[in-house]
Protein backbone atom coordinates (compact mmCIF):
# COMPACT_ATOMS: atom_id res chain seq x y z
CA UNK A 1 0.00 0.00 0.00
CA UNK A 2 0.99 3.62 -0.39
CA UNK A 3 2.83 5.20 2.48
CA UNK A 4 0.52 7.10 4.81
CA UNK A 5 3.14 9.75 5.54
CA UNK A 6 4.14 11.54 2.35
CA UNK A 7 6.48 14.52 2.06
CA UNK A 8 4.65 17.82 1.74
CA UNK A 9 5.20 18.62 -1.93
CA UNK A 10 4.87 22.38 -1.53
CA UNK A 11 7.42 22.71 1.28
CA UNK A 12 11.18 22.79 0.93
CA UNK A 13 13.03 20.23 3.10
CA UNK A 14 13.81 21.49 6.58
CA UNK A 15 17.23 19.91 6.30
CA UNK A 16 19.00 18.31 3.36
CA UNK A 17 22.40 16.75 3.80
CA UNK A 18 24.04 13.62 2.45
CA UNK A 19 23.82 11.88 5.80
CA UNK A 20 20.38 12.99 6.94
CA UNK A 21 17.39 14.98 5.77
CA UNK A 22 14.25 16.29 7.44
CA UNK A 23 11.07 16.78 5.43
CA UNK A 24 7.68 18.00 6.61
CA UNK A 25 4.78 15.71 5.73
CA UNK A 26 1.46 16.36 4.05
CA UNK A 27 -1.62 16.75 6.28
CA UNK A 28 -3.35 13.60 7.53
CA UNK A 29 -6.55 12.64 9.27
CA UNK A 30 -5.63 11.68 12.84
CA UNK A 31 -7.97 10.22 15.42
CA UNK A 32 -7.09 9.49 19.01
CA UNK A 33 -8.97 6.40 20.13
CA UNK A 34 -9.22 5.10 23.68
CA UNK A 35 -11.39 2.20 24.76
CA UNK A 36 -11.55 -1.33 26.14
CA UNK A 37 -11.79 -4.65 24.30
CA UNK A 38 -15.40 -4.27 23.16
CA UNK A 39 -14.76 -0.83 21.67
CA UNK A 40 -11.47 -2.03 20.19
CA UNK A 41 -13.30 -4.76 18.29
CA UNK A 42 -15.83 -2.21 17.04
CA UNK A 43 -13.07 0.11 15.80
CA UNK A 44 -11.38 -2.83 14.09
CA UNK A 45 -14.61 -3.32 12.17
CA UNK A 46 -14.59 0.30 11.01
CA UNK A 47 -10.90 0.14 10.09
CA UNK A 48 -11.07 -3.17 8.28
CA UNK A 49 -8.19 -4.63 10.31
CA UNK A 50 -7.49 -5.42 13.96
CA UNK A 51 -5.85 -2.88 16.23
CA UNK A 52 -2.26 -3.89 17.04
CA UNK A 53 -2.23 -5.39 20.54
CA UNK A 54 1.50 -5.97 20.91
CA UNK A 55 3.15 -3.08 22.74
CA UNK A 56 5.01 -0.54 20.54
CA UNK A 57 3.65 -1.93 17.27
CA UNK A 58 1.72 -0.65 14.27
CA UNK A 59 -0.85 -2.16 11.92
CA UNK A 60 -1.69 -1.00 8.41
CA UNK A 61 -4.31 -1.87 5.87
CA UNK A 62 -6.85 -0.33 3.48
CA UNK A 63 -4.92 2.95 3.34
CA UNK A 64 -5.16 3.42 7.09
CA UNK A 65 -2.76 2.95 9.99
CA UNK A 66 -3.24 2.21 13.69
CA UNK A 67 -0.35 2.94 16.05
CA UNK A 68 -0.24 1.39 19.55
CA UNK A 69 0.39 4.12 22.11
CA UNK A 70 -0.83 2.40 25.29
CA UNK A 71 -2.80 -0.68 26.38
CA UNK A 72 -6.06 1.16 25.68
CA UNK A 73 -4.89 3.96 23.39
CA UNK A 74 -4.25 4.08 19.64
CA UNK A 75 -3.49 6.76 17.08
CA UNK A 76 -5.51 6.14 13.91
CA UNK A 77 -4.30 7.64 10.64
CA UNK A 78 -6.10 8.02 7.33
CA UNK A 79 -5.71 10.18 4.21
CA UNK A 80 -6.75 13.78 4.88
CA UNK A 81 -9.65 13.72 2.44
CA UNK A 82 -11.27 10.85 4.35
CA UNK A 83 -11.35 12.64 7.71
CA UNK A 84 -15.09 13.29 7.96
CA UNK A 85 -16.14 9.87 6.69
CA UNK A 86 -13.51 8.13 8.83
CA UNK A 87 -14.45 9.98 12.01
CA UNK A 88 -18.15 9.33 11.38
CA UNK A 89 -17.48 5.62 10.76
CA UNK A 90 -15.40 5.19 13.93
CA UNK A 91 -17.89 7.17 16.01
CA UNK A 92 -20.76 5.08 14.66
CA UNK A 93 -18.83 1.89 15.46
CA UNK A 94 -18.32 2.80 19.13
CA UNK A 95 -21.78 4.30 19.64
CA UNK A 96 -23.13 3.21 23.02
CA UNK A 97 -19.76 1.89 24.20
CA UNK A 98 -17.45 3.49 26.74
CA UNK A 99 -14.83 4.88 24.39
CA UNK A 100 -13.33 8.14 23.27
CA UNK A 101 -12.69 9.18 19.67
CA UNK A 102 -11.11 12.60 19.19
CA UNK A 103 -10.09 14.35 15.99
CA UNK A 104 -6.51 15.50 16.56
CA UNK A 105 -5.60 16.03 12.89
CA UNK A 106 -4.57 19.61 13.50
CA UNK A 107 -3.01 19.09 16.92
CA UNK A 108 -0.06 17.14 15.60
CA UNK A 109 2.31 17.42 12.72
CA UNK A 110 4.98 15.04 11.51
CA UNK A 111 8.37 15.16 9.83
CA UNK A 112 10.26 12.40 8.07
CA UNK A 113 13.83 12.03 9.28
CA UNK A 114 15.79 9.94 6.78
CA UNK A 115 19.33 9.04 5.93
CA UNK A 116 22.14 6.90 7.30
CA UNK A 117 22.61 9.26 10.26
CA UNK A 118 18.89 9.63 11.07
CA UNK A 119 19.09 7.60 14.28
CA UNK A 120 22.22 9.49 15.30
CA UNK A 121 20.49 12.83 14.75
CA UNK A 122 17.36 11.81 16.67
CA UNK A 123 19.48 10.56 19.54
CA UNK A 124 20.65 14.13 20.02
CA UNK A 125 17.26 14.70 21.64
CA UNK A 126 15.59 11.31 22.08
CA UNK A 127 17.04 9.47 25.07
CA UNK A 128 16.03 5.92 24.07
CA UNK A 129 18.21 3.30 22.37
CA UNK A 130 17.60 3.53 18.60
CA UNK A 131 19.99 0.73 17.61
CA UNK A 132 18.22 -1.80 15.38
CA UNK A 133 18.09 -4.67 17.91
CA UNK A 134 16.50 -2.38 20.53
CA UNK A 135 14.31 -0.35 18.18
CA UNK A 136 13.57 -2.48 15.08
CA UNK A 137 11.84 -1.36 11.90
CA UNK A 138 8.11 -0.98 12.56
CA UNK A 139 8.41 -0.09 16.24
CA UNK A 140 6.41 2.92 17.34
CA UNK A 141 6.57 4.67 20.66
CA UNK A 142 5.75 7.82 22.49
CA UNK A 143 8.83 9.34 24.08
CA UNK A 144 10.57 12.66 24.62
CA UNK A 145 12.69 14.78 22.29
CA UNK A 146 14.46 17.13 24.63
CA UNK A 147 11.45 18.33 26.66
CA UNK A 148 8.75 17.84 24.02
CA UNK A 149 6.63 14.72 23.88
CA UNK A 150 6.92 13.02 20.48
CA UNK A 151 5.70 9.91 18.70
CA UNK A 152 8.52 8.08 16.94
CA UNK A 153 7.86 5.40 14.31
CA UNK A 154 10.69 3.59 12.56
CA UNK A 155 9.59 3.14 8.93
CA UNK A 156 12.87 1.71 7.66
CA UNK A 157 16.36 1.16 8.93
CA UNK A 158 17.24 4.73 7.99
CA UNK A 159 13.85 6.45 8.09
CA UNK A 160 11.76 7.64 11.04
CA UNK A 161 8.47 9.50 11.39
CA UNK A 162 8.70 12.08 14.17
CA UNK A 163 5.32 13.41 15.17
CA UNK A 164 4.72 16.05 17.82
CA UNK A 165 2.29 18.77 18.79
CA UNK A 166 2.49 21.39 16.07
CA UNK A 167 3.26 24.23 18.49
CA UNK A 168 6.21 22.16 19.75
CA UNK A 169 7.55 21.50 16.26
CA UNK A 170 9.71 24.65 15.92
CA UNK A 171 11.34 23.73 19.25
CA UNK A 172 11.99 20.14 18.16
CA UNK A 173 13.22 21.06 14.68
CA UNK A 174 15.55 23.81 15.86
CA UNK A 175 17.20 21.41 18.30
CA UNK A 176 17.63 18.82 15.53
CA UNK A 177 19.02 21.42 13.10
CA UNK A 178 21.43 22.53 15.79
CA UNK A 179 22.64 18.95 16.27
CA UNK A 180 22.93 18.50 12.47
CA UNK A 181 25.52 21.29 12.28
CA UNK A 182 27.96 18.73 13.60
CA UNK A 183 27.38 16.60 10.48
CA UNK A 184 27.62 19.43 7.96
CA UNK A 185 31.17 20.30 9.01
CA UNK A 186 32.34 16.69 9.02
CA UNK B 1 20.80 7.58 33.08
CA UNK B 2 18.44 5.67 35.35
CA UNK B 3 16.46 3.12 33.34
CA UNK B 4 13.03 1.97 34.49
CA UNK B 5 11.31 -1.09 33.04
CA UNK B 6 7.68 -0.41 32.07
CA UNK B 7 5.57 -3.56 32.58
CA UNK B 8 3.05 -2.43 29.92
CA UNK B 9 5.55 -1.52 27.18
CA UNK B 10 7.91 -4.34 28.15
CA UNK B 11 11.00 -2.19 27.62
CA UNK B 12 13.42 -0.21 29.71
CA UNK B 13 13.11 3.54 29.33
CA UNK B 14 14.93 6.53 30.81
CA UNK B 15 13.61 8.01 34.02
CA UNK B 16 12.63 11.28 32.29
CA UNK B 17 9.68 9.49 30.65
CA UNK B 18 8.22 8.65 34.06
CA UNK B 19 6.47 10.46 36.89
CA UNK B 20 6.51 9.46 40.54
CA UNK B 21 3.15 8.67 42.10
CA UNK B 22 3.77 8.13 45.82
CA UNK B 23 3.44 4.98 47.92
CA UNK B 24 1.60 2.04 46.32
CA UNK B 25 -1.10 -0.23 47.72
CA UNK B 26 -2.94 2.44 49.70
CA UNK B 27 -6.64 1.68 49.32
CA UNK B 28 -9.03 4.59 49.35
CA UNK B 29 -11.60 4.12 52.14
CA UNK B 30 -14.84 2.73 50.74
CA UNK B 31 -16.97 5.34 52.51
CA UNK B 32 -14.96 8.48 53.37
CA UNK B 33 -17.93 10.13 55.09
CA UNK B 34 -17.78 7.47 57.82
CA UNK B 35 -14.22 8.48 58.80
CA UNK B 36 -13.27 11.07 61.37
CA UNK B 37 -10.70 13.75 60.53
CA UNK B 38 -7.81 11.82 62.01
CA UNK B 39 -8.55 8.67 60.01
CA UNK B 40 -8.98 10.71 56.83
CA UNK B 41 -5.69 12.54 57.44
CA UNK B 42 -4.08 9.14 58.00
CA UNK B 43 -5.25 8.01 54.57
CA UNK B 44 -4.35 11.28 52.83
CA UNK B 45 -0.98 12.12 54.31
CA UNK B 46 0.64 9.39 56.38
CA UNK B 47 3.09 7.16 54.48
CA UNK B 48 5.47 4.50 55.72
CA UNK B 49 8.44 6.31 54.11
CA UNK B 50 10.66 3.26 54.43
CA UNK B 51 14.42 3.39 54.40
CA UNK B 52 15.23 0.54 52.02
CA UNK B 53 12.82 -1.29 49.72
CA UNK B 54 9.64 0.70 49.10
CA UNK B 55 6.64 -0.18 46.92
CA UNK B 56 5.57 2.92 45.04
CA UNK B 57 3.45 4.04 42.10
CA UNK B 58 5.04 5.30 38.92
CA UNK B 59 3.43 6.54 35.72
CA UNK B 60 4.90 6.12 32.25
CA UNK B 61 3.74 9.66 31.51
CA UNK B 62 5.64 10.16 28.24
CA UNK B 63 5.12 6.60 27.02
CA UNK B 64 2.06 4.40 27.35
CA UNK B 65 0.57 6.70 29.99
CA UNK B 66 -0.10 3.88 32.44
CA UNK B 67 0.33 3.80 36.21
CA UNK B 68 2.23 0.77 37.46
CA UNK B 69 3.97 -0.23 40.69
CA UNK B 70 7.66 -0.51 41.37
CA UNK B 71 9.84 -1.70 44.22
CA UNK B 72 12.69 0.75 44.65
CA UNK B 73 15.48 0.94 47.19
CA UNK B 74 15.23 4.42 48.69
CA UNK B 75 18.87 4.28 49.79
CA UNK B 76 20.51 3.31 46.47
CA UNK B 77 17.68 4.44 44.11
CA UNK B 78 17.94 0.98 42.52
CA UNK B 79 14.72 -0.43 41.00
CA UNK B 80 14.31 -4.03 42.17
CA UNK B 81 11.22 -4.84 40.10
CA UNK B 82 8.18 -3.31 38.43
CA UNK B 83 4.73 -4.84 38.03
CA UNK B 84 1.33 -3.93 36.62
CA UNK B 85 -1.26 -2.07 38.65
CA UNK B 86 -3.61 -4.49 40.40
CA UNK B 87 -1.00 -7.21 40.84
CA UNK B 88 -0.25 -8.19 44.44
CA UNK B 89 2.48 -6.47 46.41
CA UNK B 90 5.68 -8.55 46.36
CA UNK B 91 7.21 -9.76 49.62
CA UNK B 92 9.57 -6.85 50.29
CA UNK B 93 11.50 -8.69 53.03
CA UNK B 94 12.24 -11.59 50.68
CA UNK B 95 13.30 -9.18 47.94
CA UNK B 96 15.57 -7.34 50.39
CA UNK B 97 17.24 -10.60 51.45
CA UNK B 98 17.67 -11.64 47.80
CA UNK B 99 19.27 -8.35 46.82
CA UNK B 100 21.55 -8.46 49.86
CA UNK B 101 22.73 -11.94 48.91
CA UNK B 102 23.27 -10.76 45.33
CA UNK B 103 25.35 -7.82 46.55
CA UNK B 104 27.36 -10.05 48.89
CA UNK B 105 28.40 -12.32 46.05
Amino acid sequence: MAEIYTPAASLAPVLRQDAVSIQKTAPLARLSFRGRAEAQAAVAGALGFALPQAPLSAATGAGKVALWLGPDEWLLLAPEAELEAFEAAVNAAVAGLAASVTDISHRQDAVLVSGPRAAWLLNAGVPIDLALPAFPVGMVTRTLCHKAEVILWRKAEDQFVLECWRSFQPYVLEHLLDAARELSTA
Amino acid sequence: MLLISCPYCGVERPETEFRYGGEAHIARPADPSQLNDEEWAQFLYMRTNTRGLYAERWRHAHGCGRFFNAVRDTVSDKFVCTYKAGEPKPDLDALARASQEKDAR
